[in-house]
């Protein structure tokens, strides 16, 4: 990976690098679409397993899948369903309830946020509606007694098999009496139409939230997603999924960069950046993130990603979101916040108002009154309101009409090693300032 | 309108008393006069005559023949009747016994016991026609007063239907015959004089009753004939409504009295058979009818055609005589005789061809000039016209005699053409027996009538009427490749071991059953109502076995062993409001739909008022603890219609907590709910193991260890047999995953306890190990914290300085602070902890959601 070989790679067409980034895009963005399982087969055989009994045998079911974000519910569902519909069997023998907003909907706790819209979602995407006629869906008794009877209706062999989807399932579990959860596991309990209901939710306390005779009618099963893989799994994640696809167009191209990304996972510094992510998360998801933070560097004239694309990357990713705000306050707002770390250190996080605020920066002024210029009370006031708004301080209570603006008690969203961080880096930042934060005590 | 008809009905005794026993101090009469004192109009009604008695619904009045009258020692008017029981009355169940459509308007001899025939004269209604038919007969068509004519073919005794006995029948028929005499001489018994007033008086009284609607029906009727066909098929009922208080109405049941020919009917009643009919028509045809007069005279005077109406029409009466005639019309025309017996072979769906035929046998055999629709329709003009002249000559104040030019044959004619109109009465059973909610409501069981016969012939049902919901069949559609049968042992025990599946019997809880079954037989028995409070936790049976007791008493019923009942069930958790308890309890019980509060009320107004045909209603409430409401009245009402003495309901109430009826109940609900309980206790190990033995009899697939270690886990956790069973369909499919070869293979102890793991199993430790490191070093911070502080919560800035001193001795890079935030949201989302909302950023404040030990076992481990 010498400078020389990029070089000579430089002559690469604009239309090739478009792809590449195109590719890269779908595959981070649309992370449930065409994603790969890492780590669960167990758990896809599983899944397919019970969703194939449901279709061949008409066997009710209920089942949860549980998991942390980004671990991979969604695109375990959405493989098995890929590769049941592929089969022969099972073809146009299964109908699908998912509830979400997006191109492949799912049953969604976050859409769906009572039974009521529920109950409707599930008939219209059953396509009841036409048995309905042009009935207008006035009450939700009716609704449910209509579904109910429906479902009643159907028996094992004859009726075609339903599967629920229900996205965030922690979610319907805070509806009225639970009654849709109540229901479907009931149906799925009983010798009506076959019904599959899957709960897909990140809550590991899901069960304890059942009422109790939910409980008893759900199955039990549970399908646990938990990020299982080591660091040298990471890394062949890390490769497959930097790695060109096969029928990549220029296909010179896409050995070049397969070959990049091999001596990439080699390199020390991108196991470094690798380590760090991985060390904080497993979360697939943060990866990409990374990723699309590196690959968004690659251009016509620096076609191959390289390590300190990685870094820069990972420096991005890992910033600190309060300590970049600091960055761009002025020099009186930093002096202000650095006014209520000395208050928070002397009276040990205990809340401040506007006037002790002020009269620590006084202190300093007088002290300091040669190198700093003295700012009326109605501009540091101005500069404080500023720091409100940016939310590096924040009130107790709500400001009333009654209490006086200056005697507001407030507290710092600033850890004091943020704030050393951020001057550390603040530009220009005068030397008096610089050791007045150090210690309040500086001008001994 | 029964009900507003009732309130002003005066019932007093006709003659004096024919006989009367000293002892029992009863006196019978041989009849009885229903005086309307708003009408001023009477009526007798003697003995064997055919009546009307109020039922349970008001839309639906039973049947019967009246047997006896008399009065008991407490001056109470009893009657004494035979039943006839409509199609809606016989169990659904039952009615595919059968074997063919009926129309509404045919009844069953009813010979089931459990009835009561002694019945308080005051509900009788109104007196009707019963004609006793032979099996293969079609009905008779009769227009004016279908409302009241009723057929009977077949008897019914509870279990299957019977060909009437001769002897019936024969009694039957003369029951007729004697009525129509009994007519004439009640005719008689009022003065004549008074006949055309009462008959105006009521019937304004009746228009103005009737709805808007009705009127604008009528009106509508110029537009089309279909539409005309409705508005005088509204105008009979009108008819029927009044004609039993006027003498003048009662005389057109005569039309079919056996004494009398079709040829002498007599003009004044040809009157009252079309004023009513036609004074809607009328009004709006003056102009057209003139021309319209030669048209029908034509018809009129084409003899072919009257005989060709009769022959499609099959008949129009039935007396002895013309059932001969029809026969040797049937003989004359083999074509329909073959029809006829194909209509008996395949009665269900060969309707529509039986249609077909009769659609093409027209026109070959009339002239082809006139073709059903417009013969009918002629009919109409005819009558129009027919009731101008009417109206114009009692508006001049003629007497009757001068209307008997009205020929004959023109009354004739055109009580033949408007049962023509009727023939697609039971051309179109299908619909009317379909569902069984239409066939209560007596609007709809109307609307067949509706069909012209251009329609059926088109065989277009209905075209452009929407399905509505409410009798519309949601179903689920049909799979398409057939579901495969278990094809091992495994997947037969899968099978067999599914919640759902529906085992021969009940192990386990046979005193259970037997106490509830007792229960609810003795109450049936009794004839009285009952409460019963089931409790007991989820998974052991409850709902089961009170199933398997109705189920056993529908046998029984049906083995005539016990009286028939009504099976009623409501879960809480299916209802999305209490109220909606009354909804669905009405809708099962009269197949009405209504809102709540009027639910609530009818029901009320069912269980208190006696109802002599009416069975008891076993009403089950599963789930009892949703319907609680801050007032209860929903329950309150549950449970205090059993108390009330006519109620004859039982119900079984089903909830889990044992002391429900103390916790939630008011005092006067929990007291009306009574003290017969009962509880279910959670299922011991030997009764799970005994369960699970029981569904795979014949079935080796399973160790006998491995069933007992499931039995004993899942009675040490929660004796709930769905999770026993649960876990046993979950070890087959480990099985199933475990074998390598196609070797048969059976459970054993180790895939049970994979399955047991994996149902039971904390998932908290493992997903701490699978967290990733600083995941790890942030629950270890807080550890360490919460040891600092000595109170279990934290803000995340406390958690943060032990994080940045464990990496510092780990000789990690320190995370930033929002690197610590993501960390403990995503740990949030899991609810390992518990966490604050994050707008407090880093004075959030932490909480673990498991016990520290856990956390440190966990994380330990490694």
């Amino acid at each position: 990976m010498s400078k020389r070989k990029l070089k000579e790679s430089n002559v690469e067409s604009p239309e090739c690098i478009s792809q590449v980034q195109k590719i890269f895009r779908e595959r981070f963005c649309h992370n449930c679409a065409g994603g790969k399982l890492f780590g669960m087969e167990q758990q896809y055989r599983h899944l397919l397993e019970l969703l194939k009994r449901t279709t061949v045998h008409g066997e009710s079911n209920s089942a949860l899948i549980i998991g942390p974000r980004g671990s991979g519910k969604t695109t375990l569902l959405n493989h098995v369903l890929k590769d049941l519909r592929e089969m022969k069997q099972v073809t146009e023998n299964l109908l699908e309830v998912h509830l979400n907003g997006k191109k492949n909907p799912f049953l969604s706790g976050l859409l769906q946020t009572n039974d009521k819209v529920a109950l409707k979602e599930i008939t219209r995407q059953l396509q009841l509606e036409n048995v309905v006629g042009d009935k207008v869906f006035g009450s939700f008794a009716e609704n449910l007694a209509f579904l109910l009877e429906a479902l009643r209706r159907g028996n094992r062999t004859s009726s075609c098999p339903i599967l629920f989807v229900l996205d965030e399932f922690d979610l319907f579990v805070h509806h009225k009496n639970q009654t849709l959860l109540y229901n479907l596991f009931d149906i799925s309990q009983s010798a009506q139409t076959p019904v599959t209901v899957i709960g897909l939710t990140c809550r590991q306390d899901v069960l304890e939230l059942l009422e109790k005779r939910v409980k008893s009618r759900f199955s039990h099963r549970q399908i646990y997603l938990m990020n299982s893989f080591d660091f040298k799994q990471y890394i062949k994640i890390f490769k497959k999924q930097l790695s060109l696809p096969a029928e990549f167009p220029d296909e010179s191209f896409a050995q070049k960069w397969n070959n990049n990304v091999e001596h990439l996972s080699e390199d020390k510094t991108v196991q470094d950046v690798l380590q760090n992510l991985f060390h904080h998360t497993k979360d697939l998801r943060s990866l990409h993130l990374l990723l699309m933070l590196a690959v968004s560097a690659v251009t016509v004239h620096h076609p191959l990603l390289t390590a300190a694309d990685l870094q820069e990357a990972s420096r991005q990713h890992r910033t600190d979101s309060k300590a970049n705000i600091v960055h761009g306050l002025s020099v009186l707002e930093i002096c202000l916040i650095i006014a209520m770390k000395h208050l928070n250190d002397v009276y040990d996080g205990e809340p401040f108002n506007f006037q002790m605020v002020y009269n620590e920066f006084q202190k300093f002024i007088q002290r300091k009154a040669h190198s700093m210029y003295n700012f009326e009370k109605p501009v540091v006031m101005k500069a404080f309101e500023h720091l409100l708004q940016l939310e590096l301080v924040k009130p107790l209570e709500r400001p009333s009409v009654r209490a006086q603006r200056e005697y507001l008690l407030m507290k710092l969203l600033l850890d004091s090693s943020q704030i050393m961080d951020a001057l550390q880096v603040y530009p220009n930042c005068p030397t008096d300032v610089k050791q007045w934060a150090a210690s309040s005590l500086s001008w001994l | 309108m029964n009900t507003r008809q009732r309130s002003k009905l005066i019932y007093s005794w006709y003659g004096k008393p024919m006989s009367s026993d000293r002892k029992l101090r009863t006196s019978q009469y041989k009849g009885i006069l229903i005086t309307s004192e708003s009408s001023r109009t009477e009526t007798c009604i003697q003995l064997g005559d055919f009546i009307l008695v109020e039922g349970v619904n008001a839309d639906q009045p039973y049947v019967a023949q009246l047997v006896d009258l008399y009065e008991d020692g407490a001056q109470h008017k009893r009657a004494v009747v035979q039943w006839f029981c409509r199609l809606e009355e016989i169990p659904q169940n039952k009615r595919k016994l059968l074997k063919r459509e009926v129309s509404a308007q045919e009844v069953f001899f009813d010979q089931v016991l459990g009835y009561d025939t002694d019945i308080a004269a005051e509900t009788i209604i109104k007196s009707i026609m019963v004609l006793p038919l032979h099996l293969g007969e079609e009905l008779p068509i009769i227009t004016l007063n279908k409302e009241q004519t009723f057929y009977v073919k077949q008897s019914w005794d509870g279990k299957c239907f019977k060909v009437l006995s001769p002897d019936t029948f024969s009694k039957l028929k003369e029951a007729n015959k004697k009525r129509g005499v009994i007519a004439n001489s009640s005719k008689a018994f009022i003065p004549s004089d008074i006949l055309t007033p009462v008959k105006k008086d009521t019937e304004s009284v009746v228009r103005s009753a009737t709805k808007p609607k009705n009127v604008d029906m009528g009106i509508e009727s110029k537009h089309s004939a279909s539409k005309s066909s409705l508005a005088k098929e509204r105008h009979s009922q009108r008819v029927a409504n009044n004609d039993t208080k006027t003498p003048t109405a009662r005389k057109k049941l005569e039309l079919n009295s056996p004494t009398r020919s079709k040829g002498k009917i007599l003009g004044c009643e040809v009157l009252g058979l079309l004023d009513d009919d036609c004074d809607a028509v009328a009004p709006v045809e003056p102009s057209a009818t003139k021309r319209k007069v030669k048209f029908t005279s034509e018809i009129l005077g084409s003899p072919p055609k009257i005989p060709c109406s009769n022959d499609k029409s099959k008949s129009t009466s039935d007396t002895a005589e013309h059932c001969q005639k029809f026969s040797d019309t049937l003989r004359l025309s083999p074509f329909t005789k073959i029809k006829d017996c194909s209509e008996k072979d395949k009665n269900l769906h060969g309707k529509d061809d039986n249609l077909t035929s009769v659609g093409y046998q027209k026109p070959s055999s009339q002239s082809p000039v006139l073709t059903p629709r417009s013969l009918r329709t002629c009919a109409q003009k005819t009558s129009a016209l027919i009731a101008e002249q009417i109206s114009l000559l009692k508006s001049h104040g003629k007497s009757a005699a001068e209307e008997d030019f009205l020929s004959d044959s023109d009354s004739s004619y055109s009580s033949s053409s408007e049962e023509e109109e009727d023939d697609d009465v039971p051309c179109t059973p299908e619909k009317k027996t379909k569902s069984r909610i239409i066939f209560s409501t007596p609007k709809s069981s109307r609307k067949p009538a509706v069909h012209t016969p251009a329609k059926t012939l088109k065989k277009t049902p209905l075209p452009g009427t929407p399905r509505t919901p409410r009798n519309a069949t949601p179903e689920i559609p049909r799979r398409i490749q057939a579901a495969q049968e278990p094809a091992s042992v495994l997947e037969e025990a899968r099978l067999r071991l599914h919640v759902s599946a529906i085992p021969e019997s009940l192990p386990c809880r046979e005193e259970e059953f037997q106490d509830i079954y007792n229960f609810v037989e003795s109450k049936l028995i009794d004839g009285t109502g009952g409460c019963m409070y089931i409790s007991g936790v989820p998974g052991t049976g409850k709902t089961a076995t009170v199933h398997e007791v109705i189920r056993c008493l529908q046998q029984a019923a049906e083995n005539d062993e016990l009286p028939p009942f009504q099976f009623v069930e409501i879960n809480g958790m299916k209802l999305t409001d209490p109220h909606q308890a009354y909804v669905q309890i009405l809708e099962f019980l009269t197949g009405q739909k209504v809102t709540a509060t009027h639910a609530a009320v009818l029901l009320a107004k069912l269980f208190s008022t006696p109802g002599p045909k009416r069975k008891t209603t076993v009403l089950i409430v599963d789930e009892l603890d949703l319907l609680w409401t801050r007032k209860q009245n929903v329950m309150y009402n549950l449970f205090d219609w059993p108390t009330q003495k006519h109620s004859k309901l039982i119900i079984l109430a089903i909830a889990n907590t044992m002391d429900l009826p103390e916790r939630i109940m008011m005092n006067r609900v929990a007291s009306r709910l009574g003290l017969t309980r009962m509880s279910f206790q959670p299922y011991t190990y030997k009764q799970l193991q005994q369960i699970i033995s029981s569904r795979l009899k014949g079935v080796k697939a399973f160790e006998e260890d491995a069933v007992q270690l499931v039995s004993r886990k899942v009675a040490a956790l929660s004796g709930d047999a769905r999770r026993c069973l649960d876990i046993c369909r979950r070890a087959t499919e480990i099985c199933e995953f475990a074998r390598q070869k196609r070797t048969p293979e059976i459970v054993r102890m180790a895939h049970v306890t994979e399955a047991i793991d994996e149902m039971f199993s904390s998932p908290y430790v493992n997903a701490i190990r699978n967290a990733s490191l600083h995941e790890q070093i942030f629950l270890k911070a807080i550890l360490a914290e919460f040891r600092r502080a000595g109170v279990e919560e934290a803000t995340v800035q406390q958690v943060y300085h032990h994080h940045v001193a464990l990496c510092r001795m780990e000789g990690l890079q320190s995370p930033t602070v929002s690197e610590i935030m993501a960390i403990c949201s995503r740990l949030g989302a899991c609810r390992l902890l518990l966490v604050e909302a994050s707008n407090k950023y880093l004075h959030m404040r932490v909480r673990l959601n498991l016990s520290q030990d856990d956390v440190m076992y966990a994380l330990r481990e490694e």
